[in-house]
């Protein structure tokens, strides 16, 4: 009997037209939910940091919610999202981004300088302006930091829902775990990470063309 | 004309910021609030463009009171410096001077245009326009700071402790730009410090605040030196108020000799017989080049090979009576050389004429 290869690329071969709709489903289900949840965030982040007082226990609950297991909440969402449904993964994803992307907004709200608030307001800005034109962009460089642990999480996060019957490229897990059979696991691991190094990336590249203004920030 | 009619700024807790304060700031010229810490100079100069309300009282605005007007129309056609600068870390300097024409809705290239026109105006080197404000110093932010605050050329400048941040030469070199703008562009300013020397320098009237939020005296500043209202105003105004008031004291009552300058081409022979123990010696171009004594001249020779002592100058018609009694004490000859604008000798203001001017100032001071 001859030994096994670690990685059998004629299966690969065989099998990447399943690999690539695994693939794209896996981008879907980890972006929607970081799109969603950077939209509920800012709003949120927003009113956190006009009242103050609803900021603590926003970030509470949302620490609550990071706190439980993907795994279950995945099993408790089955009965209402379906089994093997998108949905059913996403919206946790969705709740996990938001638990890293509010404090996220209301840190880069938090970080514009009071002399540039007040001088914005001095200058007459209408508070909407100075939101849009001012306060947000300054807290752009906050923001897409807290986007990229958020990117990274949703990607890796996503692979768990294959034991609920939708996982993207987590079904190579699965699939390789139940056939004691490497090359799906290696390919599904070496994806994974492929895709949160290249989301992360674009992210960095995003960073250095929104805010070319705060790459030397710390010399000023 | 900015008018406060009894305006007080009391807050929710009771504290009271400003208490009943009226004054004028008049049209075209600088009005300094100054006082220590508490005394609610920064609350009232925010009253004005709406920052803060004022709780009870009046602030007229060229007869209109502020509170009818809505306070970002209102604060568009108020420049406003702040401390820090307050720049805009994410846009370019260019863009950041451009603030309010954008906010006006001028058109892109004409907002642009002005903020460029304005570096210049306040010396900034154009090559900063494409810069981000965090590539500047501290003193470059604040001019930047200063070209925003009259980029849609408003009549009225808010200047909120503008310079107390940088280092005290870059201090001084943007007073005096400030003094040399407001020359060509007659603004009303209300300028807002805690420093004492500051508001003197700056200011064509001095408003002094007591903590509290009362005026203690309003006065230009060499009546403010010669003649404080109370104890706090003396205080506050400190030392040496004697000699800093000559600064407000033209030199044009200073009488001059014409007949103790000599040139340096003379023979000492010409000028022995003199009874003045000093003289002025100039050049061919009446340039001042030193004091020679009379009782140590050489035998012979020339005025040019003679060891001089140092000398002090001032300006005709431009240094105070500070300036020439300044130059005088920097020669063993007692006497100031007055030159005018170009650095020629003009004549000489003799210790017997110091005397006489400040004679004079003294007798000004009254009861």
């Amino acid at each position: 009997m001859h030994e096994e290869p670690l990685v059998r690329w004629d299966w690969i071969g065989r099998n990447w037209p399943s690999i690539q709709v695994l693939l794209a489903d896996h981008v879907v289900m980890a972006l929607v939910p970081i799109v969603i949840g950077l939209l509920v965030a800012l709003p949120l982040g927003l009113a956190g940091v006009r009242w103050r007082w609803l900021y603590q226990p926003t970030v509470g609950v949302m620490n609550v919610i990071y706190s439980l297991p993907s795994l279950a909440v995945f099993i408790v969402l089955i009965p209402v999202t379906g089994l093997a449904t998108r949905t059913t993964v996403m919206v946790p994803l969705t709740f996990y981004a938001m638990a890293v992307l509010i404090p996220a907004v209301v840190d880069g709200l938090s970080s514009v300088p009071d002399h540039v608030r007040q001088s914005a307001v001095a200058m007459g800005f209408t508070p909407l302006r100075r939101l849009l034109q001012v306060e947000l962009p300054i807290a752009v460089p906050v923001v897409l930091a807290g986007l990229r642990v958020a990117a990274v999480s949703s990607i890796s996060l996503v692979s768990v829902g294959a034991l609920v019957g939708r996982g993207g490229l987590g079904y190579l897990f699965i699939d390789g775990w139940q056939r004691q059979f490497y090359t799906p696991i290696i390919v599904g691991i070496v994806l994974v990470v492929v895709l949160a190094a290249i989301a992360d990336l674009l992210l960095v590249l995003a960073q250095r063309l929104l805010t070319p203004w705060s790459r030397a920030r710390g010399a000023a | 004309m900015i008018k406060f009619d009894r305006v007080t700024k009391r807050y929710a807790d009771g504290t009271v910021a400003v208490d009943d304060l009226s004054l004028e700031v008049p049209t075209g010229e600088i009005t300094v609030f100054v006082g220590p810490s508490g005394c609610g100079k920064t609350t009232s100069l925010r009253m004005i463009n709406r920052m803060i309300d004022a709780t009870e009282g009046q602030i007229l605005l060229d007869g209109v009171d502020v509170k009818t007007i809505d306070p970002p129309t209102l604060r568009r056609g108020i420049g406003y410096v702040i401390q820090q600068a307050g720049l805009f870390p994410h846009r370019k300097i260019v863009d950041n001077v451009a603030t309010v024409p954008y906010l006006l809705g001028w058109d892109r290239k004409k907002a642009r245009d002005r903020a460029m026109e304005l570096l210049e105006r306040v010396g900034l080197d154009l090559k900063m326009a494409d810069r981000y404000p965090f590539q500047l110093s501290g003193g470059q932010q604040q001019r930047v700071g200063v070209a925003r605050a009259l980029a849609a050329d408003p009549p009225v400048l808010l200047m909120d402790e503008p310079f107390s941040a940088v280092d005290p030469i870059v201090r001084t070199s943007l007073q005096e730009e400030l003094l040399r703008l407001q020359a060509e562009l007659n603004k009303t300013i209300v300028f807002v410090t805690h420093d004492i020397d500051e508001a003197i320098k700056l200011g064509d009237r001095v408003a002094v605040l007591r903590v509290g939020g009362r005026l203690a005296q309003l006065a230009d500043p060499p009546t403010l030196l010669a003649r404080p209202a109370d104890d706090f105003v003396r205080e506050f105004l400190g030392r040496d108020r004697g000699i800093r008031r000559l600064s407000f004291v033209s030199d044009e009552g200073l009488r001059l000799r014409a007949d103790l300058t000599v040139s340096a081409s003379a023979d000492v022979s010409t000028v022995r017989g003199t009874d003045e123990p000093w003289l002025a010696v100039v050049d061919g171009e009446n340039r001042p080049l030193g004091w020679a004594s009379v009782k140590d001249l050489p035998d012979a020779g020339t005025l040019a090979d003679v060891r001089l002592a140092p000398y002090g100058t001032f300006v005709r018609g431009r240094d105070s009576l500070r300036g020439a009694l300044d130059a005088a004490l920097l020669s063993p000859s007692g006497s100031a050389i007055a030159v005018d604008e170009e650095g020629r000798a003009e004549g000489v203001a003799t210790r017997e004429a110091l005397d006489e001017a400040l004679g004079k100032v003294a007798g000004g001071v009254g009861a």
